[in-house]
């Protein structure tokens, strides 16, 4: 089993090169829905807030 | 035309009397290609084969420090907005400012650049490609960097964006006009690489001018 | 003629359609991965290095046409001056030009194993890395201004000038004898990769597709948000 999993993160070798790629485009993905998500509940947030003010 | 003319003399004039726009122009091209020698090192052998690059990017560049001045004057005294009215179509008055500017840089770099392949070691089979690969390259950059000088017009920091606008620009006339000599010098026709200078520039001189046109609509509204 | 141009009735369409799209993404964003990491087999050539197509395709399609919608919102924004155009050129923006980051870095790590060099200067190459410096270029040159309207007009104008990139980056491998692979599967006669990769490719194409327009329409949600606190703030 342990020696399965071994066998398939070693990417036939190609490991340095193939985690690498598929790390680099979730880490860049995450970071554009997190920056346009937390400023989009930011703003519900104060709209929120400011509708609140209102009478 | 008699008023595309005088849009041009007018450009040309103001530029001389400037304190001589193209003297400036060229002492960088000069300083910065004389800096190489000493950031690589004297030997003729690797001169000689950073030569055509070397010129073709310090070309580049003096060609984009004059740029933020294209339309700065006009804009700034308000005589942009006379020129938007004028009955002479805006276009066409782009495309007297982009061979003034051509005329007091493009022009002189193409008529030094020689001598600066000399001081390179550049390989003697290559200075006609490099003399008309400019002739023709150049105008082309002047034409671009109208479109990008437009851009920027009262933007903050307006001269390092219209680096990064501009300079991605290039990078087709530098890789046709830098190609066109090595093929000489390794013996194969430079022709293919001057034709698509060409058509880059034929491309241009439509197409520049109605962008630049519209930029600087946009800007004196 | 725009159905969902009026900006309420934008909030509304997009407020209707967004768990759907979100939902989808993640559905096939997580299906894909699977499909590219475990069901698909190793190339005959290339081995398991393969796997870096499933995401190395997606981006660099994802990054052209994040740069259409930037274009054709830009030469809406001109002729019709609407505000919806403007603000869905100015968020695609940075999500083409995060795709297109993904696109150079995925297919450097390709190119090593494969050509044994992490980057040639061939005209697809250079051609992607233009198209990245104009998103950054545009991104710039729109917040360069005090007047917003200046900076949307003059970003819609580089956009279009941009333009004439997309054809070079979608021709360069046929025009110029080049490392890169030339165009296994949008070409006449039909895709010329296997369809046990053809299938986790086209889940994950269609994955990262939606994740741009659902994140585009967040952004745009977030945009108008931000307009409708500043109009509430100006009567308070």
């Amino acid at each position: 089993m342990m020696v399965a999993i071994e066998h398939y993160l070693a990417m036939g070798g190609y490991a340095v090169f193939v985690w690498p790629a598929f790390a680099v485009a979730v880490l860049i993905m995450a970071a554009l829905a997190i920056d346009s998500v937390a400023g989009y509940r930011r703003r519900l947030r104060e709209l929120a807030l400011l509708e609140g003010d209102l009478p | 035309m008699s008023g595309f003319l005088r849009l041009v003399r007018r450009d040309l004039r103001l530029a001389l009397r400037q304190g001589g726009d193209a003297a400036m122009v060229l002492a960088f091209f000069l300083l910065t290609v004389a800096l190489f020698p000493f950031g690589v090192g004297p030997e003729p052998e690797v001169l000689r084969r950073i030569a055509a690059g070397t010129v073709w990017v310090t070309a580049l560049l003096a060609a984009l420090l004059s740029l933020e001045r294209l339309f700065l004057a006009d804009y700034e005294d308000g005589s942009l907005e006379a020129l938007v009215l004028m009955p002479l179509p805006l276009e066409i008055q782009v495309l007297a400012k982009a061979l003034a500017h051509w005329l007091t840089t493009g022009l002189p770099l193409t008529v030094v650049a020689p001598l600066l392949a000399l001081l390179l070691h550049l390989d003697r089979s290559g200075y006609g490609a490099l003399v008309i690969g400019m002739a023709l390259g150049t105008p082309t950059l002047s034409l671009i960097g109208a479109v990008g000088a437009a851009l920027t017009l009262g933007a903050r920091r307006g001269g390092v964006l219209l680096s990064l606008l501009v300079l991605p620009l290039y990078i087709p006339v530098l890789i046709f006009g830098v190609g066109a000599v090595e093929a000489q010098i390794i013996g194969v026709s430079a022709r293919p690489h001057l034709l698509l200078l060409v058509a880059l520039l034929l491309a241009a001189i439509p197409l520049a001018p109605v962008a630049a046109a519209a930029a600087l609509r946009q800007a004196v509204e | 003629m725009f159905r969902f141009a009026n900006p309420a009735r934008f909030m509304r369409f997009s407020a209707a359609i967004l768990p759907w799209c979100a939902g989808a993404t993640a559905l096939l964003l997580a299906a894909g991965l699977v499909l590219a990491l475990f069901v698909s087999p190793p190339d005959y050539q290339q081995g398991e290095a393969v796997r870096i197509m499933y995401v190395h395709v997606p981006a660099a399609y994802l990054a052209s046409l994040a740069y259409a919608v930037v274009a054709v919102a830009s030469a809406v924004s001109l002729i019709w001056r609407h505000p919806l155009a403007d603000i869905a050129a100015q968020e695609a923006a940075p999500l083409g030009a995060g795709f297109t980051l993904i696109c150079l870095i995925s297919g450097s790590l390709w190119g090593e194993p494969m050509w044994g060099t992490w980057w040639v200067w061939d005209a697809r190459l250079t051609s992607v890395l233009v198209l990245f410096f104009l998103y950054l270029g545009y991104i710039a040159l729109v917040h360069a201004f005090d007047d917003p309207t200046r900076g949307a007009r003059a970003g819609a104008i580089l956009a279009l000038v941009g333009v004439v990139n997309l054809p070079i980056i979608k021709f360069s491998v046929d025009w110029w004898s080049t490392l890169h692979q030339p165009e296994s599967i949008f070409r006449l006669g039909g895709p010329t990769i296997a369809a046990a990769m053809l299938w986790p490719l086209a889940v994950m194409a269609l994955g990262f597709t939606l994740f741009f327009v659902t994140l585009l329409l967040v952004r745009m949600r977030s945009r108008l948000l931000a307009a409708k606190i500043r109009a509430l703030r100006l009567v308070g």
